[in-house]
């Protein structure tokens, strides 16, 4: 009889697990007090550079060499289109983080691009709610619904494959891959079109911004320093981003932590 | 010995504020304050220039020219280049300020005006402008070619005499703190020589 329950056991174990994940968050790292204001908060540095050196690694062996044959190999309409189908993939897992956070136009508006993009845009191949001046897709994940309950970001932590992170971010991206919607709404073999597609697209990133992820693992004198550097500027603007009260508090203020005026104190670290 | 050194400094201390009395007067004030308005301006032309670039069809080489050109003439290259050798600034020597500061025009030209490639049939908006601690932050929207519009913020300050721009955020990436955290790694590679610092960057970018 368990077979006609929509929640099957290991599907309720993989929640759980989930929860127990949120649960541990509190072990969110925090720098002291005499943390330098500005600097990256990276006490697992040398673990980091190890694990940064084997993604540099993986990337000249594997995946700019398989991204360049992919982007001379495959038409730049089909990789638009396989990357806007995946994209309209993760909307669903936006819409449920949406409404964790309490937003609620975010999760309707989402759910609205998610319809259109999936009927009208033949399964998200195309993207007609751009060009009906659709409000912007929410892009969230369950890293920003942590923050957005008030978890701090913890250290910055560099992931295998995945690259540049934070404890608070990756924690999230655990939790979102467990409850991700689709993982329960497709069966086998369907549940494998959303991992193949989202590959696919990062192939296609790869090669599209090939030249400036070059410049930043190979010409940057320190490839690790500058990654950990775009990761943490360009994350917490986008949480910022979405959160006025951000620019409130100095310490959650993009600006406020790293970002002094120049001309009060140019010298200042 | 000590009094006509002094009469002489005061002689020429009260001719510049004499001066300086007449130039203030001379000039309209308004004109001086930064304002929204004044720093939309700025990057309006800042923004014309760039997309002049974009559309002219160059070769890589003459719109990295171009855009050092512009960088020279809008931007605070001065603070730009102090904010990011950082503390090392102050043990610098005046040369060796001017030295960095000219390679990092260069550099700065070079690696950035490397991305105009992309930019190829694409443009900027400028869409607003509002005031944030000292200074205006300008926000415009980039339009490339198949792709997500994405946003581009100027920073522009008065403090340096004139209305400049003294950083540039791309997706919330600051360009000053990004290439400070750059310089540093390089100042670091060559153990805190300055002068090595600045050989290196004249053929990085």
């Amino acid at each position: 009889m368990t077979y006609h329950l929509t929640l099957s056991p290991s599907r309720l174990l993989r929640a759980a697990l989930a929860c127990l994940l949120a649960a541990g968050l509190a072990a969110c790292s925090a720098p002291g007090a005499d943390h330098q204001t500005g600097a990256p908060w990276d006490p697992h540095e040398e673990r980091n550079r190890k694990i940064h050196k084997f993604n540099k690694g993986l990337d000249r062996s594997v995946l700019r060499p398989v991204s360049r044959g992919y982007s001379a190999f495959m038409p730049d309409d089909i990789e638009a289109a396989v990357s806007r189908f995946s994209f309209n993939l993760s909307i669903p897992q936006s819409v449920v983080n949406n409404i964790l956070q309490g937003n609620m136009r975010g999760a309707t508006e989402d759910t609205y691009r998610f319809v259109v993009n999936t009927t009208i845009g033949l399964g998200g191949f195309f993207d007609p709610a751009t060009e009906l001046n659709m409000p912007e897709a929410t892009d969230t994940d369950f890293g920003e619904t942590l923050h957005v309950w008030g978890v701090p970001e913890g250290a910055y932590v560099e992931t295998p494959v995945f690259g540049p992170s934070t404890e608070r971010d990756y924690a999230g991206r655990w939790v979102d891959l467990l409850t991700n919607p689709l993982r329960y709404a497709l069966e086998s073999p369907e549940s494998y079109i959303p991992p193949a597609a989202r590959l696919s697209s990062t192939l296609s990133q790869r090669g599209r911004y090939g030249d400036s992820i070059d410049a930043l693992l190979y010409d940057s004198a320190d490839s690790y320093a500058q990654a950990r550097s775009l990761y943490l500027q360009n994350r917490r603007f986008k949480l910022g981003g979405t959160e006025g009260e951000a620019y409130v508090d100095p310490y959650e203020d993009p600006y406020g932590a790293t970002y002094e005026d120049p001309y009060d104190d140019p010298y200042d670290e | 010995m000590t009094t006509p050194m002094t009469s002489d400094f005061t002689r020429r201390r009260l001719l510049g504020a004499g001066l300086a009395a007449t130039t203030a007067l001379a000039l309209p004030l308004p004109a001086l304050a930064l304002n929204d308005a004044s720093a939309k301006a700025l990057i309006d032309k800042v923004v014309a220039e760039i997309n002049r670039v974009i559309a002219s069809g160059k070769s890589l080489g003459a719109m990295i020219q171009d855009f050092e050109r512009i960088f020279a003439r809008y931007a605070d290259v001065n603070i730009i280049a102090r904010s990011t050798l950082g503390a090392d600034s102050r043990r610098a020597s005046p040369a060796q300020m001017r030295a960095f500061t000219d390679t990092f025009r260069g550099y700065i030209a070079r690696k950035y005006g490397k991305q105009f490639r992309q930019f190829v049939g694409g443009r900027i908006e400028v869409q607003g402008v509002r005031k944030v601690k000292s200074w205006h932050e300008v926000i415009s929207t980039v339009y490339l070619r198949g792709e997500a519009p994405f946003e581009v913020r100027f920073l522009v300050s008065d403090r340096s005499g004139r209305d400049l721009f003294f950083d540039m955020l791309i997706e919330g990436v600051s360009l000053r703190l990004s290439e400070r955290t750059e310089i540093g790694s390089m100042l670091d590679a060559r153990r805190g020589n300055i002068d090595a610092l600045i050989q290196d960057l004249q053929r990085a970018g």
